[in-house]
């Protein structure tokens, strides 16, 4: 097994992963930054961001990962597609364990993000087939169709808003009697009129042979069941933290995101976790890239006192 | 965009897909489509590595809605691979270089 040694290395290549890179590399440590699949995280799949600064008239999630890839890049960050298996942090240098070999490291920033959370009503067997999480992916197969859109928060209500670019009609199904979403996506949402929202219900299943043909759903307050024809299913009900490789190496709240201090310290000296994974009030760009620029000068700051 | 990668059309795709000698991966999207944008490095670089073995091709859906349906696509990006005019495998959303070149090797 051959093995590699870095100041730093950043598990994650989202807009906080990036931006911990960026100044990992800025700062000229010897810096690695591991990536699941492609740059960009969440943000790709994200149609249109319109809260973050600089850009006034709204970028695509896509253009402004690859500007932040790039400028990492350009400052000096490697960026390696491979994912990681599992962690050692019970040593001084850090392991971190790969497919086909083990990479050690001073330092380490968790900035794996997190992912769509499942219902779990059975929509596993119709995901491509009618049932989604992206919008921005998916939204223009339902020109002129009917579907139904789950969730209250600014996801959900942002998404349920680009979906009626192309489907004749939205029902925005939501488990209370008010949404969560920022004030602005909801005043969009209550003056779309392709938009019908279903208050204090769930979606109970998904029916159809092929693909989805419709959504079952129950009003929590009533238990009035009600059959929704839909040709799609898009759901938004939160997320769950990307940690399958933290086997409880640092400590997490009870969901399972990561504990840190303000300096982006987890449980484990030298460990910082920035972004969506982290526990943290507010899970938008402009925070994990504030994150990630705090957790990286701690860990040079970390490195500089071994 | 490598030019080895062959963009298909509605009336192309029987001729090129289902009654080629190789197998084929047929790599359905749109140009609206953040993630269909940030696979095709990944898509690249695999056909440098089995380009000879696999041919590798794309349908905008904006341009050729026949195809899409006819398949069933309601999801991009989806990669469908072709063997002898049959579906031998089918991938749908954001995958990593890893997966996908276990799959084209179980095509082969």
């Amino acid at each position: 097994m051959s093995k590699s040694n870095y100041d730093l290395v950043i598990i994650g290549a989202g807009p906080a992963g990036l931006t911990a890179g960026m100044y990992a590399a800025r700062a000229r440590m010897n810096v690695l930054l591991l990536e699941k699949a492609v740059p960009g995280g969440q943000i790709l799949v994200t149609d249109w961001i319109e809260n973050y600064p600089g850009f006034p008239e709204g970028i695509s999630g896509f253009d402004l990962s690859e500007k932040m890839r790039i400028q990492a890049e350009e400052m000096g960050l490697k960026i390696e597609i491979a994912e990681v298996h599992s962690l050692n942090l019970s040593k001084e240098l850090k392991e971190i364990v790969l497919k086909d070999r083990s990479i050690i490291t001073k330092s380490l920033i968790i900035a794996s993000g997190a992912s769509p959370k499942n219902l779990g009503i059975g929509e596993d067997k119709f995901i491509g087939k009618g049932v989604s999480f992206c919008a921005t992916c998916d939204a223009p197969f339902f020109k002129g169709k009917t579907v139904v859109a789950i969730g209250g928060g600014d996801t959900a209500v942002q998404e349920a808003i680009f979906l009626t670019k192309f489907a004749k009609k939205v029902y925005l199904i939501h488990r209370r009697d008010e949404l969560r979403a920022a004030k602005i996506l909801q005043e969009r949402a209550f003056e779309n009129n392709k938009i019908e929202i279903v208050w204090d219900s769930v979606a109970t299943s998904i029916e159809g042979f092929f693909g989805v043909e419709s959504v079952k759903i129950k009003n929590i307050k009533t238990n009035e069941e009600k059959v929704l024809k839909a040709d799609g299913c898009f759901i938004w009900v939160g997320i769950l933290p990307n940690t399958s490789f933290l086997n409880d190496a640092v400590e997490t709240d009870e969901f399972g995101f990561i504990l840190a201090d303000t300096k982006m310290q987890t449980s484990v000296p030298g460990v910082y976790a920035v972004g969506d994974v982290r526990d943290t009030p507010l899970r938008q760009i402009t925070t994990a890239v504030g994150d990630a620029a705090i957790a990286a000068l701690s860990a040079e700051h970390f490195i500089e006192n071994l | 965009m490598t030019k080895n990668i062959i963009e298909l059309e509605d009336d192309s795709f029987e001729e090129r897909v289902l009654k080629s000698d190789k197998p084929v991966m047929v790599d359905f999207w749109a140009p609206w489509c953040g993630p269909c944008k940030a696979i095709a490095p990944t898509i690249d670089a695999l056909e440098k590595e089995y380009g000879d073995k696999m041919i590798f091709a794309k349908v905008n859906v904006d341009e050729n809605p026949i195809t899409p349906s006819k398949y069933g696509v309601q999801a991009i990006p989806t990669l469908i691979f072709f063997k002898a005019g049959e579906i031998a495998d089918q991938i749908t959303g954001m995958v990593a270089k890893e997966k996908l070149e276990e799959t084209i090797k179980g095509v082969l």
